[in-house]
């Protein structure tokens, strides 16, 4: 059961006006506002913990690098890591996917191999391996979806093959909300010799993910779309793989030894986190999951599907409404557009409304293209989002279809 | 045709805008503005004519006629149509170095400021930079 007034209590910015309308924040796909407890966690390191980690003999040093790796052992828990020296803290869900296609593609891509990804995934989870088969003139290939949204598995196991090294989809899309069967993507994958890594930033904060029983062998997200701070992230990834790997970065940290001549690198996780790390937000982000992992994943999972559910139901009734992305499996985002309405002009109304939404193409420009559309009016829900607002919504995208009709 | 200048027409529109009390009414006025406008010919939708930077897509055709620049625009949304279309209303028909150094004070005075911050995504601070760097280039004999 969630208590939603009592959630809500804790995020103060929902309490904030916008042009003196209360605010209603339905762009949670692309940020979530903070509790309490997180932005007092970052006052709390620095006025009470600041000091370099790793370094320092002194008292403030070992305490900030207790929290540090405090919260390293508690992302792994929280993923089901077996090791924390498996958690890489990184700037986000870019930076982790970035460090897999330098430091394990440069390592293990080569002339003609092929690199998969899918049709839903984010600018992120393709650029970064283009950019990798552009520099080893690798072949990427891109898994299809079906009109639903939905992921073509039967596609997918034609594109598989011992050429396959790399597969990269994400968990659930941020631009329609599909929950893709990640377990069976990664065991194909396998099956045809192929690491997998798997983009968590839209799921982490909706459903319980547990990397070993998804068999996943790299998984990224992002702190700020689970509660916590801008700025951090974490790449998971099996320590052998991580060990195999040439470092992303060079710098302070992650060295073992340094000469002119040669210098060796430090273990994991230190191999891969150069230079001064973002120490604050790392430990705040142990924080923010410890917040969601009290409110539970189970009854926000289940919260949010009655929301969208909700949601779903009654923006139908509404005649033009055309929705994208009807998977069966789906996380709390509504993607859509009025019949002959730009999207933007529907996001500007919701917005003179108070009510933030996104719109436009999600950073997913090519899944926009496949069903030929300018980009969508998407509203997506947390765990702090209430039937109230979804009809703030529901008479607000009324209002912005009679007012552009 | 008597031509009036481009503050006598920012002070026409800021005197419109007066008699709105609410954000709705000075919405439907700027869709209906969009929606006034004459569509564009589809051979002036070239990448020349697009305006950089909005979420949706702007174009801006501009000619010259016994010394007065003409602008044309349209855009695929009706709202971002109906901004363009308050610009071209008060930039065309006018001399180039006149709208090359109109001030557009008006957009503040009727409460299109916020349009204006240039982190917002409809780009009208790009279509205001697109029509007075065409003026320029006339002005400058460029053209």
């Amino acid at each position: 059961m969630t208590d939603v007034d009592k959630i809500r209590a804790d995020f103060p910015i929902l309490k904030h006006k916008i042009y003196g309308k209360d605010l209603i924040y339905l762009d949670n796909a692309a940020t979530t506002q903070k509790p309490q407890v997180v932005i007092d966690s970052i006052a709390k390191y620095y006025s009470e913990l600041n000091s370099n980690v790793h370094r320092g003999v002194h008292f403030l040093s070992d305490k900030a690098t207790t929290a540090y790796e405090n919260s390293r052992s508690r992302i792994a828990t929280f993923i089901n890591a077996k090791n924390s020296y498996e958690i890489i803290f990184v700037r986000g869900t870019t930076e982790a996917i970035n460090l897999v296609a330098n430091g394990y593609g440069n390592e293990f891509v080569k002339e003609g191999d092929e690199v998969i990804v899918s049709y839903l995934e984010h600018h992120s989870n393709i650029v970064p391996w283009q950019m990798l088969c552009q520099r080893k003139n690798a072949v990427l290939k891109v898994i299809p979806v079906n009109d639903d949204g939905e992921l073509i598995i039967d596609e997918y196991k034609k594109l598989l093959s011992e050429k396959t090294k790399i597969v990269a989809v994400g968990h659930t899309s941020n631009s329609l909300g599909t929950k893709n069967p990640v377990k069976e993507i990664i065991e194909l994958a396998h099956n045809s010799g192929a690491v997998v890594l798997i983009d968590g930033a839209q799921a982490v904060q909706h459903t319980k993910v547990d990397v070993r029983e998804l068999d996943a062998d790299f998984f990224a997200f992002s702190g700020h779309k689970i509660y916590g701070p801008t700025g951090i992230g974490v790449l998971y990834g099996k320590e052998d793989l991580l060990n195999a790997m040439s470092p992303y970065q060079g710098g302070g940290d992650m060295i073992k030894n340094v000469s002119f001549e040669l210098t060796t690198y430090n273990e994991l996780p230190y191999k891969f986190e150069a230079g001064t790390p973002d120490i604050c937000g790392s430990i705040v982000l142990g924080d923010a999951i410890e917040y969601v992992s009290q409110v539970g994943l189970d009854n926000i999972s289940e919260y949010e599907s009655e929301l969208l559910k909700y949601g779903t139901d009654k923006l139908k009734e509404i005649d033009g409404f055309r929705l994208y992305g009807n998977a069966k499996n789906k996380a709390s985002v509504i993607s859509f557009l009025l019949e002959g309405i730009h999207p933007y002009d529907v996001g500007t109304i919701l917005d003179k409304m108070g009510i933030a939404v996104r719109t436009g193409l999600h950073c997913t420009e090519p899944l926009m293209k496949r069903f030929g559309i300018p980009g969508t009016v998407r509203a997506s829900f947390a765990m702090y989002n209430t039937k109230n607002e979804i009809d703030a919504l529901v008479d607000g995208v009324k209002k912005a279809k009679k007012m552009l009709s | 045709m008597e031509n009036t200048t481009i503050e006598n027409i920012e002070n026409e529109i800021v005197e419109e805008f007066s008699f709105f009390d609410n954000w709705e009414d000075k919405y439907e006025y700027i869709i209906d503005l969009g929606k006034g406008l004459k569509p564009m010919d589809a051979a002036f939708k070239t990448d020349g004519n697009k305006v950089a930077g909005c979420v949706s897509q702007v174009w801006l055709h501009t000619e010259i006629k016994d010394g007065r620049i003409y602008f044309n625009a349209d855009s695929d949304a009706i709202i971002t149509k109906g901004l363009v279309g308050l610009l071209v209303k008060v930039l065309s028909n006018q001399k180039p170095e006149d709208v090359a150094n109109a001030k557009l004070e008006f957009l503040d005075k009727i409460g299109m400021k916020e349009h204006l911050s240039p982190t917002r995504s409809n780009g009208l601070v790009n279509m205001i930079k697109f029509m007075k760097r065409s003026a320029e280039r006339y002005v400058n004999g460029i053209v």
